[in-house]
């Protein structure tokens, strides 16, 4: 039975010389070569270490960031707040066209922003009568009128002098009073506590001081220093001089060349997905692609890796086509 | 003494030339990238040619047996 | 129980089929063809040797535990030893597969090959990122802050969250380790199995005995 041979696809069955070739001691000097580099790397240069930052960093360094993000968390107007699936039903998460992925899978890691980051930290401050009547004034109050506080806050001024914040607004209830209170919180390093620990003494998960942090300024000011930015190809950099995952270079990329970073910004984390996992079935599926599958025959580089075979095999039907004689 | 112990361990085990200094950045219109991963990925560039390149030892030496 | 018995067994039937398709002078060949004679070859070895080296230096960080190399220099330096480590993996796998690439290795039916390699690649990226997030860092918080609005995307989020440290370390030091050397482990027995990819004919063929 014979079938037209395809070049790309089908391999010639090779007849040539076998030579002794051990396997075996290969690898083994392979490890030690390896091994020799990488413990040269890591006596010359290292690795980065810059320890993590707290919410009472964060209010420390910069308190009216801190608040106004604690406000923008009580306000709904927060990235958290108005995100969408996983974290609550507040919008629709970002789209492929018409595929909602992320409320197909819905909401599994619930965060309600201003519960869980303002108001139920601030009822574990023991020995505060006024701030307890504020969070029952609060929990009493209409949607309304709770829109009502939040916008006469958010009309006042925002200062910070001796540790405390201030704000000019009046008519905004419990609000002033529950933003100083958090903030003079997060700066004495109890709401880190209570965050982390909010579940048990026991945590290893990280979502909501995380989300929380990421929320404000401060800490995306922190990365962007440090060239970590989403718009400085952060993904792939990595913290002073070290390398990077210079792998992710091509995911990394789309964020920042239109239509990704314009007119698909909305949902530019979707759409890049989305590229990166067709261009990855067609790396997978290479083998099996007319015209891709060929480039490698067309580059000719692999007349360079079998040079040795080629010449040999030139001498050899050379020999055949004109036998020494006899 | 104790303390001098783990100075000598810490120097012992601590980076010769750490590259914790602040990062230097290649930018070309929107293209930005770390000199670290430039570095990275010209080295990968050049072994690869060089792969192509440079003869495989002990192919000598198994022509010399073919013989 | 007769013969014809035994030999329909499961057992028997795999046993005879590994013998058949894998026997041992497959497994560990003493020879090459003749055309395995390029530094090229090397990058595979390579990639399985660092591999060896970032399991090796992984586990004496996972003895120690998730917060030791924030201590102590010794802990510091193993964890230089497992970055480095990494970088030379990913550096090696990289040039491996531009290799083969340009010798076209999924002929002659070793597509699975090529496609296993491909499937490696991934599960590598993916358990690097992981580590990279479980550092209990800045560089995590970092991370994983960042990462978290892609993988939500996708719609992943849902049950793959980055910003839980304790799954993700999870993720990373047992369930993508074990899934990149089980498909290293498929990868390399495709290649053996099947052999190295013979080179390009120069001469012109247009008809093959299909065997």
């Amino acid at each position: 039975m014979t079938r037209r041979f395809r070049p790309d696809v089908d391999a010639p069955i090779y007849k040539g010389r076998y030579y002794p070739y051990d396997i075996l001691k290969e690898g083994t000097i392979a490890l030690v070569v390896v091994s020799l580099l990488v413990v040269v790397c890591a006596t010359l240069f290292g690795s980065p270490d810059e320890p993590a930052v707290t919410l009472k960093q964060w209010s420390t360094a910069q308190p009216l960031d801190f608040a106004s993000t604690a406000l923008a968390e009580l306000d709904g107007s927060s990235g958290v707040a108005g995100y969408g699936p996983p974290y609550n039903h507040n919008a629709d998460g970002q789209q492929i066209g018409p595929l909602t992925l992320a409320k197909w899978m819905g909401v599994h890691i619930p965060v309600n922003a201003a519960e869980d980051f303002v108001l139920l930290p601030l009822t574990t401050l023991p020995d505060e009568p006024t701030l307890s009547a504020g969070l029952q004034e609060w929990a009493a109050a209409s949607d309304a009128q709770r829109t009502t506080w939040l916008n006469a806050y958010a009309k006042g001024t925002m200062t910070f002098s001796a540790g405390v914040i201030y704000d000019t607004a009046t008519g905004d209830g419990p609000v002033g009073l529950f933003i100083t209170d958090l903030t003079s919180m997060a700066r004495t390093g109890a709401l880190d506590a209570d965050l982390i620990a909010g579940r048990g003494y026991y945590t290893t998960d990280y979502t909501k001081p995380l989300l929380f942090l990421a929320d404000g300024q401060w800490f995306g000011q922190l990365a962007t220093a440090q060239h970590l930015g989403g718009e400085q190809w952060g993904m792939m950099n990595e913290e002073g001089n070290y390398p990077g995952q210079a792998w992710l270079w091509l995911y990394t990329m789309w964020y920042q060349v239109p239509p990704y970073n314009s007119s698909w910004s909305a949902n530019a984390d979707a759409m890049v997905w989305a590229t990166m996992m067709v261009l990855t079935a067609i790396l997978a599926l290479l083998p099996f692609i007319p015209g891709l599958r060929s480039v490698p025959r067309w580059t000719r580089v692999y007349r360079l890796i079998w040079r040795e075979h080629y010449r040999d095999e030139a001498q050899r039907n050379a020999a055949v086509k004109d036998p020494p004689s006899a | 003494m104790k303390g001098e112990h783990v100075a000598a361990l810490y120097a012992l085990f601590g980076a010769l030339v750490p590259l914790t200094s602040p990062g230097h950045y290649i930018q070309w219109h929107w293209i930005q990238i770390s000199v670290a991963n430039v570095v990275v990925i010209f080295l990968m560039i050049v072994t690869f040619i060089a792969a192509l390149l440079l003869p495989f030892p002990g192919r000598r030496r198994r022509r010399g047996d073919d013989k | 129980m007769s013969a014809s018995e035994i030999d329909r067994q499961w057992t028997t039937r795999l046993r005879k089929g590994l013998a058949h398709h894998l026997p041992a002078e497959k497994l560990l060949p003493d020879t090459q063809p003749s055309y395995v004679s390029s530094w090229i070859y090397v990058f595979g070895v390579a990639t399985l040797a660092s591999m060896i080296v970032v399991i090796g230096t992984g586990c004496i960080l996972a003895i120690m535990g998730p917060q030791w190399w924030h201590q102590s220099s010794v802990g510091h330096y193993v964890n230089s030893l497992h970055l480095w480590s990494v970088e030379v993996f990913f550096f090696s796998m990289v040039v491996h597969l531009w290799g083969k690439f340009f010798m076209a290795a999924w002929r002659g039916k070793r597509q699975l090959v090529w496609i296993t390699g491909v499937v490696t690649f991934l599960a590598s990226v993916t358990t690097a990122f992981t580590g990279y997030v479980s550092q209990t860092n800045f560089d995590s918080q970092w991370i994983s802050t960042q990462a978290k609005d892609g993988i939500n995307a996708t719609g992943a989020g849902a049950f793959f969250n980055v910003l839980n440290t304790g799954q993700m370390l999870m993720w990373h030091i047992l369930l993508l380790p074990l899934a990149a050397v089980v498909l290293t482990v498929l990868h390399v027995l495709l290649v053996r199995y099947r052999g190295v990819v013979p080179p390009f004919e120069l001469t012109a063929t247009d008809e093959v005995h299909a065997s």
